[in-house]
C-alpha cells in the first residue's frame, strides 16, 4: 500500500521534530534526508525546501550534503532500480562488462532513468552474494552469475512481466 | 590565556603565546607562510593545503593555519623538500584552472597567479582532465564562473559566516565538486543579496561583477546623448588603491576631472542626494516618532540590504524607511527636475551611477524606482570598473588636476560623506532629526558611539528629554544578528541603520581589490577608507543636511517641504516580500 502525501509529510515532520533540537540538531541532517528518500524514493527540491524550513538550514547546505552523497537520488528512481555490483569478487568475474551491457540495453547512464520510467541504474559495492558473482539486484531480487547476454534477459523478463500487468 | 611558549622556527628559537596556531605565529614572527584558503575573519577550512610546513617528529607536512602550537615544536617553513611539495601543491591546482591569465578579469589582481609566480612555477608540468562548465549570467551583478574556481571555499564561508545569506554552497564531490546556490539554480533566483562579498574574498575570477564598461563607452560615444554621472561617497576613498595609492586617500577632485575626460556632460555627486535623503528620512523617523507610527524605523539605503530583507525579513517591512536610496533619489532628479532645468528630453539623458556596490546594478532595476515608466539610473558601473575605464582611456588619473562637481546635484555636507561608513547615516540623520525636533542646533555632532567597527553598535540621543535609542550593524551577518533583537523586543530602539557590507559602503564588493601585500576587507584598509571620510566632514563648513543651501533651494523650487506629496512621488518606494525565502546561518560569526 502506498502511503498517502500527507501521512508522509506527517511522518517526516515528526522525524525532524524529534531530532531538531536535539544537542547538535543540524547533524541529524543526513538521517533526516535518509527518511526523507525512504518516504518519497528521492530527495525532491521540494521535500528540501520542507527540511530546510522544518530544521532551519540553508537550502544550499542541505543540496551540498545531498549531492556529496551517492546514496541520494536527486531523481525519481524507476519502478525497478537496478544495482549493478562492482564490489571486489563481482569486478573480478567481469562486473564492469555487465555494466556496460545494461547501460546499452536501457540506454541510460548511471543515475538515469529509462524513458518510461521502469528502470533506472545505479552501483552498489557488494550486496552480499559474492558466491555467486557477478550479481546484479533488480528492484528487491538478486541475479547471480550474469553475463552481458544473461543480465539482458533478465531485464526483458521485467519488461513482460509488465506488459502482461 | 597569555601562556608563553618556546618554539622554533627554521632553527631560530623564539618565545610566543600557546593559544594559536602554527601560521599565526609565525606571522608574528615575520614569516609569510604562503596561504591560499585562509582568511583571518572567516573560519578554518584547511583545504587547499598550500600553508603546510614540516615540524620535526611528524611524519607528514600539516596544515598550518590548522594547526596549535606546543611546547617545544621545531617548525621549518622553507627546506627544499616542503618547497616542492608546496609547489606541487599550486601546480595541481594549476592544472584544473585555464591558461587564460592574459585574457582574465584578473590579471594582475589574482592570488593564484600571485602565488604560482612566488612559488617559482615557471612551466606547467601537469596536464590532467581540465573541469567545463558554464557561466552563470542570470544576475544583474555577479557573475559565477566555476572553470576558474579553486575550491578554497571563502565565498562559501564570507556568505554563510559573514553575511548569514547562505546563497553558496559546495555541491557534488571530489574532481566534480562546484560552488553553487541551492539546486544549482541560477544566481538570479536563489537567496544572493548582490551584496559582492563574494567577489571581495574569491582568490580568482571565479566572482566577477556583471561588467558594464563597454555598454556605458558605447554611451559616452553618442553625441545625441546627455550623460549624467554621480560618484557615491565611497567611491573616492577607495578608487586611488586601484591606481597604487595606499587605502584612505581621498580622491574625489581627481574623479570628477577624470568623469569628464571620459566625456560625462555632468558630474553630480551622490553626496547631495544623500543630503536629501537624510532630510527625507529624518522627517520621517520624526513623523513616525511623533504620530505613534511604526518603530524602529529601519533604514533602507542599502541595496543588499534591502533584498536581504525581503527574503529574510518580510515580516519588518513596515519597519522600513520608505526613502529611496541616495543613488535613486539622485537619478529620479536627474530623470525630472534637472531635465528640465537643462530643456532636455529624459530619454535622451543617460545617468550613470559610479558605486562602491555590486548590489547597486540590481537596486538600479527594481521596478519599484521607475520614475515616469523609465529606469532612473540607468547604468552602475563599481569602482572596479570606473578604474579600468579610466586606465582603459589612458587618462593619468595620478597627475590630473582635481575637479569641482557640477551645479545644483554637486554640493554636499560632511552628513552626507560620511553615509559611506557604518553608522553614517544614522549620525547624519541624527544631526538633522534633532534640530528639526528640537529646534536648536546640535552641538557636539561627532557621535562617537555609534562610529568603528564593532559589528554592532547602540546609542542613545536626547531630543528635548525624550530619549532616542539607535542601533547600527554592518555586514548582513550582523545584521541578522540584531535584527533578532528587534523581532523579540520591537520596542527596544526607536531608529535602526543597516549596511549590507563590512564596514559599511566603503568595504562594498565593487571597491578595489586588495592589494599584493594585504588582505581583502583588511580592517586597517577599512579604518583608511573611513577616516578619508571622517576628515573630509571635518573639513566641510556645512556638516548638516538640512544646512545644504542647495538642498534648501531644491526644496523651495521643486519638492516644496520634506515628505511632500512630490517628495513621495518621486523620493519615497515600497518593498514586497521575495522568493525564495532565505534561513540565516546559526554560524555567524560577529566581526
Amino acid at each position: 500500500m502506498e502511503v498517502a502525501e500527507k501521512d508522509k509529510k506527517q511522518e517526516l515532520k515528526e522525524f525532524i521534530d524529534s531530532v531538531k533540537d536535539k544537542e547538535h540538531g543540524d547533524s541529524y541532517l543526513i538521517a533526516v534526508l535518509h527518511k526523507a528518500q525512504g518516504l518519497y524514493g528521492y530527495l525532491s527540491r521540494e521535500v528540501m525546501d520542507t527540511i530546510a524550513q522544518q530544521m532551519q538550514i540553508p537550502t544550499a547546505h542541505i543540496w551540498g550534503v545531498a549531492t556529496f552523497y551517492h546514496y541520494f537520488n536527486l531523481t525519481p528512481p524507476g519502478k525497478y532500480v537496478v544495482s549493478v555490483c562492482l564490489g571486489t569478487a563481482c569486478y573480478v568475474k567481469g562486473a564492469p562488462q555487465i555494466l556496460e551491457a545494461v547501460k546499452n540495453d536501457l540506454k541510460i547512464d548511471l543515475g538515469g532513468i529509462t524513458e518510461d520510467r521502469l528502470f533506472s541504474l545505479q552501483l552498489a559495492r557488494c550486496l552480499g552474494a559474492c558466491g555467486v558473482a557477478p550479481v546484479v539486484m533488480v528492484g528487491d531480487k538478486i541475479h547471480g552469475e550474469m553475463t552481458p547476454k544473461k543480465v539482458v534477459e533478465v531485464l526483458n523478463q521485467y519488461r513482460k512481466a509488465e506488459k502482461k500487468q | 590565556m597569555d601562556e608563553k611558549v618556546t618554539i622554533t622556527i627554521n632553527g631560530k628559537p623564539y618565545r610566543v603565546d600557546l593559544d594559536q596556531t602554527i601560521m599565526e605565529a609565525a606571522d608574528s614572527c615575520g614569516y609569510h607562510i604562503p596561504r591560499l584558503c585562509y582568511h583571518p575573519k572567516l573560519s578554518i577550512e584547511g583545504a587547499c593545503r598550500v600553508c603546510i610546513v614540516e615540524v620535526e617528529g611528524m611524519k607528514n607536512y600539516i596544515a598550518s593555519c590548522a594547526y596549535p602550537l606546543f611546547d617545544g615544536m621545531k617548525i621549518h617553513t622553507n627546506t627544499k623538500e616542503l618547497r616542492q611539495a608546496r609547489r606541487d601543491i599550486v601546480e595541481l591546482l594549476l592544472d584544473n584552472h585555464p591558461e587564460d591569465c592574459h585574457v582574465c578579469e584578473r590579471d594582475g589582481n589574482c592570488e593564484l597567479q600571485r602565488l604560482a609566480y612566488a612559488m617559482g612555477i615557471r612551466h606547467r608540468h601537469f596536464a590532467g582532465e581540465r573541469k567545463h562548465y558554464h557561466k552563470d549570467l542570470s544576475s544583474t551583478s555577479v557573475i559565477r564562473d566555476p572553470d576558474k574556481c579553486i575550491l578554497c571555499g571563502r565565498c562559501v564561508r564570507m556568505c554563510s559566516e559573514i553575511q548569514g545569506v547562505n546563497a553558496l554552497g559546495q555541491a557534488g564531490r571530489g574532481f566534480h565538486t562546484v560552488v553553487m546556490p541551492a539546486y544549482d539554480m541560477p544566481f538570479a533566483e536563489s537567496v544572493c543579496t548582490t551584496c559582492g562579498q563574494c567577489i571581495n574574498v574569491c582568490p580568482t575570477a571565479s566572482f566577477v561583477e556583471k561588467n558594464y564598461t563597454q555598454e556605458l563607452f558605447a554611451k559616452l560615444n553618442d553625441d545625441s546623448l546627455v550623460k549624467v554621472a554621480q560618484i557615491a561617497p565611497s567611491v573616492r576613498a577607495a578608487i586611488g588603491e586601484g591606481f597604487g595609492l595606499p587605502p584612505g586617500r581621498n580622491m574625489e577632485g581627481q574623479t570628477v576631472a577624470a568623469l569628464r575626460k571620459l566625456g560625462f556632460n555632468y558630474v553630480f555627486d551622490t553626496q547631495f542626494s544623500a543630503d536629501l535623503t537624510i532630510v527625507e528620512e529624518a522627517s520621517e523617523f520624526l513623523e513616525r516618532v511623533q504620530e505613534k507610527g511604526k518603530l524602529p524605523m529601519i533604514t533602507s539605503c542599502s541595496s543588499a540590504w534591502m533584498k536581504y530583507m525581503e527574503q529574510f525579513y518580510p515580516d519588518l517591512i513596515e519597519n522600513i524607511s520608505t526613502c529611496k536610496s541616495p543613488m535613486s533619489m539622485g537619478s529620479a532628479l536627474i530623470k525630472t527636475h534637472f531635465a528640465e532645468q537643462i530643456k532636455v528630453d529624459p530619454k535622451n539623458i543617460v545617468s550613470v551611477a559610479i558605486m562602491c556596490c555590486t548590489a547597486k546594478k540590481y537596486e538600479a532595476q527594481r521596478p519599484e524606482l521607475m520614475v515616469n515608466g523609465m529606469q532612473a539610473t540607468d547604468i552602475v558601473v563599481v569602482t572596479r570598473e570606473l578604474v579600468w575605464m579610466i586606465k582603459s582611456a589612458g587618462i593619468d588619473f595620478l597627475n590630473i588636476t582635481p575637479e569641482e562637481f557640477d551645479s545644483p546635484l554637486g554640493m554636499s555636507s560632511g552628513a552626507g560623506t560620511i553615509f559611506g561608513v557604518t553608522g553614517g547615516v544614522m549620525e547624519a540623520a541624527l544631526r538633522t532629526a534633532y534640530e528639526l525636533y528640537t529646534g536648536e542646533t546640535l552641538v557636539d555632532i561627532e557621535l562617537n558611539s555609534i562610529r568603528g567597527f564593532d559589528g554592532i553598535k547602540v546609542g542613545t540621543i536626547t531630543m528635548d528629554g525624550k530619549e532616542i535609542r539607535v542601533a547600527v550593524a554592518n555586514g548582513l551577518g550582523n545584521a541578522h544578528n540584531l535584527l533578532e533583537i528587534v523581532r523579540k523586543e520591537p520596542d527596544r530602539y526607536h531608529f535602526v541603520e543597516i549596511m549590507g557590507c563590512p564596514g559599511g559602503c566603503i568595504g562594498g564588493g565593487g571597491q578595489p581589490y586588495a592589494a599584493a601585500n594585504s588582505i581583502p576587507l583588511d580592517t586597517d584598509c577599512l579604518k583608511a577608507r573611513a577616516e578619508a571620510l571622517y576628515s573630509n566632514d571635518r573639513k566641510k563648513t556645512i556638516r548638516r543636511s538640512h544646512d545644504n543651501p542647495e538642498i534648501q533651494r531644491l526644496y523651495k523650487e521643486f519638492l516644496g517641504r520634506p515628505l511632500s506629496k512630490k517628495s513621495h512621488e518621486l523620493l519615497h518606494t515600497h518593498y514586497k516580500p521575495h522568493e525564495p525565502r532565505g534561513i540565516a546561518s546559526r554560524k555567524i560569526r560577529a566581526i
